[in-house]
């Protein structure tokens, strides 16, 4: 594949999916060259390649996702195990910036010219020259890590104050502190600390079997279960070499579109309720909480949890449950229709949504805004559209989109979301082809790697695997789309005022685990 | 006399009885309007008692003026709904404090609460208290208005004469006191922080104007600035009843009427319970900044009928 007429001497991985090495110094220059395409950075992280004999052996990788016309480009990097480092990509992609400092903190690769180096997922639960995703890394329960503060960037000059929010808030939600500078109520800075879910994921794993690492890939990110299972199980598929059986695609293919109807129905509530419309939310959640109870008559779990497995699905879809699913989801469109018109009609909710937390296109695209609410910024990506692998091949999405950026263009695209999964539900359910729920996976044949990628309800979510010779996990990486979105959460409230961050917030509904690891 | 006395006592101890009651009952009606079953109409007692069993949490940093505000916001809701006639007209207590005064009670209650939050320097009741000073300012030139107009029906600032003028008197239609009835739910909603101004459901701190100011309050503290709440609902209820339903309240000295006069503050109450949730169940939050814009619609609506009663009614 060429990327802005230059051969990085990529081949294909999969269907969309392009794999190449390149040195570090050549980093930048793709970088850029992806940035003339039109492309973005989808995603980086790093890998402690020391125990693998043979391939590149006695080294540190570094790994970036780039999404470009031809589709997803996969480079890695080989560093120097002494002095892992290698040059910024910050400057061109100034989404790098946060997987950047949390590949720091992870395994010690150093960006080289970064301006901010600060610490990202470290907290205290280990020290600063320890680095947990590195093989040698001896977890010890023992001492506390030495407490060595963040420095906030401050605002200064007359009348300006900061209000420090969380990590705990009032209500029940993820842990992330906001400092607010502001003058009034008149935000003037917005800065994020998060962190505060992280878990060691990637690090726990390490060793697993590939059924397990199945059920953690899925509880990265809750709310985004399918998405992630799915993903994960692609990369486990593409690495063995696996045929996944085309009922079981279709069936994976459903669970993704239920899971985006059930987000989007409980973020259109919660977008009321934080306006004060009650209304609106016990309606929503009326509808969700019947969308999740047939959920668990048909495949046995509300989320359908642990319903995607490496090699097919575990839940199968007679008669009687396709004509139930296809009842409840016409239900439900009329219902959200009849709502639709009653927030549309709404002055209050309209002049609460409308202007407020605006990112302009040319500042999404530069910043990398993706997913949702990339697509309510006019950035035009969907997987599901431009790259579609099975069953999105044979169903053709509609893209939804907006221009203008604000909440309300972010509730527009949730709702034509909704309606286009709900048709594409029913699409499927008429469409979905006989066959095998799962096959068998071949047994790996030495160090092999996948990446998957499929289009969650939030966004473009990647799973990079590497699976050693043993047939255990060796390193998984699962990247949410919150990691490109939170930045732009910081620029999208400046100029508002205080009262209107968490409306503003909730119509990105980023997600604090997915990003934390 | 005696019985006068009698009467007020007993007026001021069902007002502060039955204030919770009614805060459930517009709970009740809220969560039935937006489609989920109801907690029990006595739950604001519930939720006192439990508060009244718990221990204090008191920040370290908190002065006397701290744990001594909530006393005061309580004794000033009390005041008012002494004042208020509810069931009897013109009782002992009432030549106390006119119409203006009692609009200085709701201040002097809020200054303390402002204070309050401040006192124990958290960002939010800081916040909170801001906000609460920017709605109030607006708030009260509106309500002085609503009052003004009365006053000038009935040539005086005292609240029996204003109710013996409307409800006693021959029956006379006023387009004036339409005017300061808008204006006087306005003022209402931004006073009792509900549904368009505040949302006394919220958890979102950073939305919040009154909750923001009384976040690091528990146990008793807590239970008596609910209960002021609730009370401070029940008397703004009692007020609009008295300036623009007033048909029912006992005139003075008149005991047979007294029955009459508990049915028909009941009803009255219930209907305008039931109303308040109607109109916060169709209504969203206004933009803190839209309040202002809000408050001063409320107030010209206090101007207007102020004016229309130099028009039509001199």
């Amino acid at each position: 594949m060429k990327i802005n007429g230059l051969d990085w001497n990529l081949a294909p991985l999969a269907e969309h999916i392009w794999r190449g090495e390149v040195t570090p110094d050549a980093l930048p220059d793709l970088a850029r060259a992806v940035k003339e395409e039109g492309g973005q950075l989808v995603a980086l992280w790093g890998s402690d390649e020391r125990h693998l004999a043979g391939q590149g052996s006695g080294c540190f990788a570094v790994h970036a996702a780039f999404i470009t016309a031809g589709g997803l480009a996969w480079v890695s990097a080989a560093l120097d195990a002494k002095q892992p480092a290698y040059p910024d990509l910050s400057a061109t992609f100034p989404q790098a910036e946060r997987m950047q400092r949390a590949t720091y903190d992870l395994l010690g690769l150093t960006a080289e010219g970064a301006v901010d180096s600060r610490k990202w997922l470290r907290h205290k639960a280990w020290a600063a020259d320890e680095f947990p995703l590195r093989k040698d890394f001896a977890a010890s329960a023992g001492d506390p890590a030495p407490v060595d503060g963040y420095p906030f960037i401050r605002v200064e000059g007359e009348g300006v104050h900061e209000i420090p929010v969380g990590p705990i808030h009032a209500g029940t939600i993820e842990p992330g502190h906001f400092r607010f500078s502001i003058i009034g109520d008149r935000i003037l800075k917005l800065e994020q600390r998060l962190g505060y879910t992280h878990q060691g994921v990637e690090k726990r794993f390490e060793g697993r079997d590939l059924a397990t690492g199945a059920k953690l890939a899925g509880r990265v990110s809750g709310d985004s279960h399918s998405a992630f299972t799915w993903a994960y199980c692609m990369a486990v598929e593409q690495a063995l070499g696996a045929r996944v059986p085309e009922r079981a695609q279709w069936l994976r293919g459903l669970f993704l579109e239920i899971e985006r109807v059930a987000n989007h129905l409980g973020d259109l509530g919660y977008l009321g309720n934080d306006v004060a419309l009650s209304f609106g939310f016990m309606q929503f959640w009326r509808l969700k909480e019947d969308w999740l109870r047939l959920c668990r008559d048909l495949f046995g779990h509300r989320y359908l949890f642990d319903r995607i497995v490496p090699g097919g699905v575990a839940a199968d879809l007679d008669d009687p449950g396709r004509r139930r699913l296809a009842d409840l989801s016409h239900r439900i469109e009329g219902e959200v229709r009849e709502l639709k018109a009653i927030y549309d009609e709404h002055a209050t909710l309209q002049d609460r949504f409308a202007n407020t937390g605006i990112c302009k296109p040319a500042l999404a695209a530069r910043l990398g805004l993706t997913g949702l609410a990339g697509r309510a910024s006019a950035q035009a990506w969907d997987a599901r559209v431009q790259f579609p692998q099975a069953p999105y091949d044979r169903l053709e999405v509609n893209m939804a989109t907006g221009r203008k950026g604000d909440v309300l263009a972010r509730a527009e695209v949730r709702f034509a979301e909704v309606f286009e999964s709900l048709r594409l539900i029913r699409a499927i359910l008429d469409k979905l082809p006989n066959g095998d729920l799962a096959a068998p996976l071949p047994v790996a044949d030495g160090v092999c790697q996948g990446l998957g990628w499929v289009e969650g309800w939030r966004g473009e979510i990647l799973v990079a695997v590497r699976i050693a010779a043993d047939g255990r996990l060796d390193r998984v990486h699962p990247h949410d789309p919150s990691w490109q979105n939170w930045p732009l959460l910081e620029i999208g409230v400046l100029g508002n005022i205080v009262p209107d961050f968490p409306l503003i917030n909730k119509s990105f509904n980023l997600s604090y685990s997915g990003q934390d690891l | 006399m005696t019985t006068g006395i009698l009467l007020q006592i007993a007026q001021t101890l069902a007002a502060i009885l039955l204030a919770p009651l009614l805060m459930g009952w517009v709970n009740q009606c809220r969560a039935w309007l937006q489609g989920r079953s109801a907690p029990p109409i006595t739950q604001p007692y519930r939720t006192l008692r439990k508060l009244f069993h718990k221990d204090a949490v008191i920040a370290h940093n908190a002065s006397p003026l701290f744990r001594f505000a909530p006393y005061m916001v309580f004794a000033c809701m009390a005041l008012a709904a002494g004042l208020v006639p509810t069931i009897a007209n013109d009782l002992p207590f009432s030549p106390a404090a006119d119409a203006i005064a009692l609009v200085g009670v709701f201040a002097l209650a809020r200054v303390f609460l402002a204070l309050a939050a401040m006192d124990i320097g958290t960002s939010f009741g800081t916040l909170g208290a801001r906000r609460e000073m920017l709605v109030a300012f607006l708030a009260e030139p509106a309500l002085l208005m609503v009052f003004f107009t009365a006053s000038l029906i009935s040539q005086s600032t005292e609240l029996p004469t204003i109710v013996e003028t409307l409800a006693h008197k021959e029956f006379v239609l006023y387009p004036s006191m339409a005017f300061a009835a808008v204006a006087f739910w306005m003022v209402s909603t931004a006073e009792n922080a509900r549904i368009p101004v505040d949302n006394p459901t919220t958890h979102l701190e950073l939305t919040m104007i009154h909750e923001a100011m009384i976040l690091e309050y528990s146990a008793r503290h807590l239970a008596l600035i609910e209960w002021a709440v609730a009370l401070k609902l029940f008397t703004y209820s009692a007020l609009g009843i008295a300036l623009f339903l007033p048909w029912g309240i006992a005139p003075q000295g008149e005991l047979n009427a007294l029955p009459l006069a508990v049915l028909a503050l009941v009803a009255k109450m219930a209907v305008g319970g039931a109303a308040l949730s109607l109109l916060e169940a169709i209504s969203a939050k206004v933009r803190l900044f839209r309040a202002p814009e809000f408050l001063g619609t409320a107030f010209l609506l206090g101007v207007l009928g102020m004016l229309i009663h130099f028009l039509l009614e001199v």
